[in-house]
């Protein structure tokens, strides 16, 4: 008898997902509770460019407006972007490696559950008595000043879902390092492989400072500590630091994935090796490294003094360097190549010039006299934008299209995929360019309205039809998904044609333990080299075929979530609510109870037996 | 990885080559256990002694990354093998923390 059971129905399928331990399924509950994030964190985006679509408007009031950017920000970044990356990470990253799953499955669970319920905790707050408003970088002076507990659900629910993230993280690294298949060394890696290594480092470093700033504004706000109040001998600047020691490698982490994403799709498309692999590894972990050292280009108009602004000036624009050699390494993979113009391709073709746009406009704020005058004005608003949703955004739409046969065994349309990439992609430069003019012109971010006649009406105006293009892109995106999902067309391995890394070569739907058999790695591109030397199969194996251990699925990090999630309230009506304490404990005991059951109730896993694995139907 | 389970016997030699280990292990530990008290005594009687600070201070903080160099490489094992990815990780870590720790000191406190 077949050791692996299958289930069927609605409510096996629920709990299957809310137990699952497997890769596969944990990259698809990322993709999709970050699409969701995603769509909020984009209404609210709409909400903005409304309200600023006019001069003195009031579709939104001020306090409201606040409200808006700060969750745009914090929802886009902390609960989109990175979920959908560690989405695609979780998806790819184990099959190009040839490992059966990441090194710790149930905490790769537990980080899943960490970022949802935080998301949840923090987005509550529209429905209990409002939202952070300090922006989401959250500075302190203001945000000690905020009345009400957005403040609160922002700190809470962001050391939630970064407790989420640190795992996932490490649970990376630890993949990486340990569970390559034999053959597979460091510099056989794909470039996706490789972008996560070096994300989950940053990862590593940077999240430590912010859990630690993230503290301290708990302390401050719910539990009576003066951390950041001058007035009590503390210092409001050690927040901005620390918060962007977190937040300059946070891009990295996000636009790290990104590259790595466009790197496979320039060679895919290309039909050729990756234009310098080696020297991508290189710049890769360049960009890590000087990502810490930067921090303070986002405090110039502090007043560090001009000695410390030289310093991260000088710092800042030799970032400039490594991040040219990835975009000549794409360039010079393209020439030459037999190109085909699929959508991923189209984001990666569309996405060089608009991150480069986005690169030279961000050396133009590293000079520090300069940046005195673009401080907090639009400019920034869309530098930002240029590499978040130029960079990262685009890879996201990009890596969507590209992976979705891997992950869904389908494809999604190619007709109605470049409708969305032309929609995307003119309102993206047709709303943030004109922002640049805007920053120029004296327009300050995070003004809920503007009066009439400075020079700004027009700008506006156009900048918001933009947005609505960008909305229009991402609708017919969704349709595309349904109409996908709906007909249901399988598709079988290697859908582009010319996969060059390992997850192209397994059969499709991947089989839960991914591979029947370790691959035996023989260079970079593994499937492109045996696909050349006429193999069938596309892999050459490691090992015979013997029994494969597999890991239970497990309720234990819903319920340590759950737990988290309980505290947090207890937190958050400290000192206002009787019952604040008896929560806070209660959610910490739920935690701790579920972390002994864990530590003290033996799991092994079980065995497919190597029988069920020889016979037609692969062990399923 | 997915090998049948191998049922492995220690021959007589190899048992007692790993206990001989194991043996070598625990003295190395217990011996960095007493100069860790040791030099936590210095410390306290340095302080006690009521010496000028300028001389305590540097005493201290010295015998501080002494301690530490003890604690990573006697008791989390980092003079064995195979640990060179995670001395990388942790020197980068303290590369980037003492970096954070100078900007702190230089243009909050100090300047």
């Amino acid at each position: 008898m077949s050791s692996i059971a299958k289930k069927k129905g609605f409510g096996a399928s629920v709990w299957d997902y809310l137990t699952t331990v497997d890769h596969k399924k944990i990259a698809i509950l990322y993709l999709a509770a970050g699409g969701l994030f995603f769509v909020i964190g984009g209404i609210e985006a709409m909400l903005i460019r409304i309200q600023l679509a006019k001069p003195d408007n009031d579709f939104v009031s001020a306090g409201l407006f606040n409200e808006i950017i700060t969750m745009h920000g914090t929802t886009m970044i902390f609960l989109a972007a990175m979920p959908i990356l560690f989405g695609f990470m979780n998806a790819v990253m184990p099959l190009q490696i040839g490992a059966r799953d990441v090194a710790f499955p149930f905490l790769n669970a537990l980080g899943f559950w960490l970022f949802l319920f935080g998301g949840i905790f923090l987005n509550l707050s529209w429905f209990m008595g409002g939202a952070p408003d300090a922006g989401w970088t959250s500075y302190a002076s203001l945000s000690l000043a905020s009345p009400g507990h957005g403040i609160d659900f922002y700190a809470l629910g962001l050391q939630i879902s970064g407790a989420g993230t640190y795992i996932g993280g490490i649970n990376f690294l630890v993949t990486i390092i340990n569970m390559r298949a034999p053959g597979m060394t460091y510099m056989r890696m794909p470039l996706m492989t490789w972008t996560t290594f070096v994300a989950s480092a940053l990862i590593l470093f940077a999240f430590p400072p912010l859990t630690i700033g993230l503290f301290f504004l708990i302390l401050d706000r719910m539990f009576g500590a003066n951390f950041f109040d001058h007035t009590m001998g503390g210092n409001t600047i050690i927040w901005e630091h620390l918060f962007w020691i977190f937040g300059h490698p946070e891009v990295y982490i996000l636009i790290l994935p990104a590259f790595g994403i466009f790197s496979e799709i320039f060679a895919l498309f290309s039909r050729k090796r990756l234009f310098g692999y080696s020297s991508m590894v290189f710049a890769t972990v360049l960009i890590g490294f000087l990502g810490f050292m930067v921090w303070a280009h986002h405090m110039f108009t502090v007043g560090l003094g001009p000695t410390a602004n030289a310093i991260f000036a000088v710092a800042t624009m030799a970032i400039a360097v490594p991040t040219g050699m990835k975009i000549f390494n794409w360039l010079l993979t393209i020439w030459g190549g037999s190109i085909k113009v699929t959508v991923p391709m189209l984001y990666a073709l569309g996405f060089i010039p608009s991150f480069v746009a986005g690169g030279v406009t961000g050396v133009m704020q590293a000079a520090a006299p300069l940046d005195y005058q673009l401080h907090d004005s639009y400019f920034i608003v869309a530098h930002f934008h240029y590499v978040i949703v130029g960079g990262v955004v685009l890879a996201i739409l990009a890596a969507l299209h590209l992976y979705w046969p891997l992950m869904f065994n389908q494809m999604l349309s190619e007709k109605l995929g470049k409708w969305t990439f032309w929609f995307f992609f003119i309102g993206f430069h047709m709303t943030f360019f004109i922002q640049h003019f805007l920053g120029l012109m004296g327009m300050p971010r995070r003004v809920f309205t503007f009066r009439a006649d400075q020079g700004w009406d027009l700008f506006n105006l156009i900048s918001s039809i933009g947005a609505v293009f960008m909305a229009i892109g991402v609708i017919i995106l969704v349709i595309n998904i349904i109409i996908t999902v709906a007909k249901n067309v399988p598709v079988g391995n290697d859908p582009w044609e010319d996969g060059r890394t390992l997850e192209w070569a397994i059969p499709q739907p991947v089989p839960f333990y991914n591979f029947k058999q370790t691959p035996l790695v023989r260079g970079l591109d593994t499937f492109w080299i045996e696909k050349q030397e006429g193999n069938k199969e596309g892999m050459t194996y490691a090992e015979p075929i013997s029994d494969i251990h597999m890991p239970n699925n497990s309720f234990i990090p819903f319920v340590m979530t759950v737990g988290l999630f309980v505290a947090a309230f207890g937190a958050l009506y400290n000192g206002e609510k009787t019952w604040a304490v008896p929560v806070l404990v209660l959610g910490l005991a739920i935690t701790l109870l579920s972390m002994a059951v864990r530590s003290l109730k033996d799991d092994h896993g079980y065995h497919i037996h190597k029988e069920d694995l020889m016979n037609e139907k692969g062990g399923k | 990885m997915s090998h049948d389970a191998q049922v492995f016997v220690k021959s007589q030699t190899e048992f007692e080559y790993s206990k001989r280990k194991r043996k070598e292990a625990m003295r190395s530990q217990i011996t960095s256990f007493a100069i860790m008290i040791f030099l936590t005594l210095i410390a306290f009687s340095a302080v006690a002694a009521g010496f000028s600070k300028y001389y305590i201070a540097p005493i201290i903080l010295l015998l501080a990354a002494v301690q530490v160099v003890l604690q990573l490489y006697y008791f989390m094992h980092m003079n064995e093998k195979n640990h060179g990815i995670a001395a990388f990780f942790l020197y980068t870590g303290a590369l980037f923390a003492f970096t954070f720790i100078l900007t702190f000191l230089t243009i909050i406190w100090w300047g």
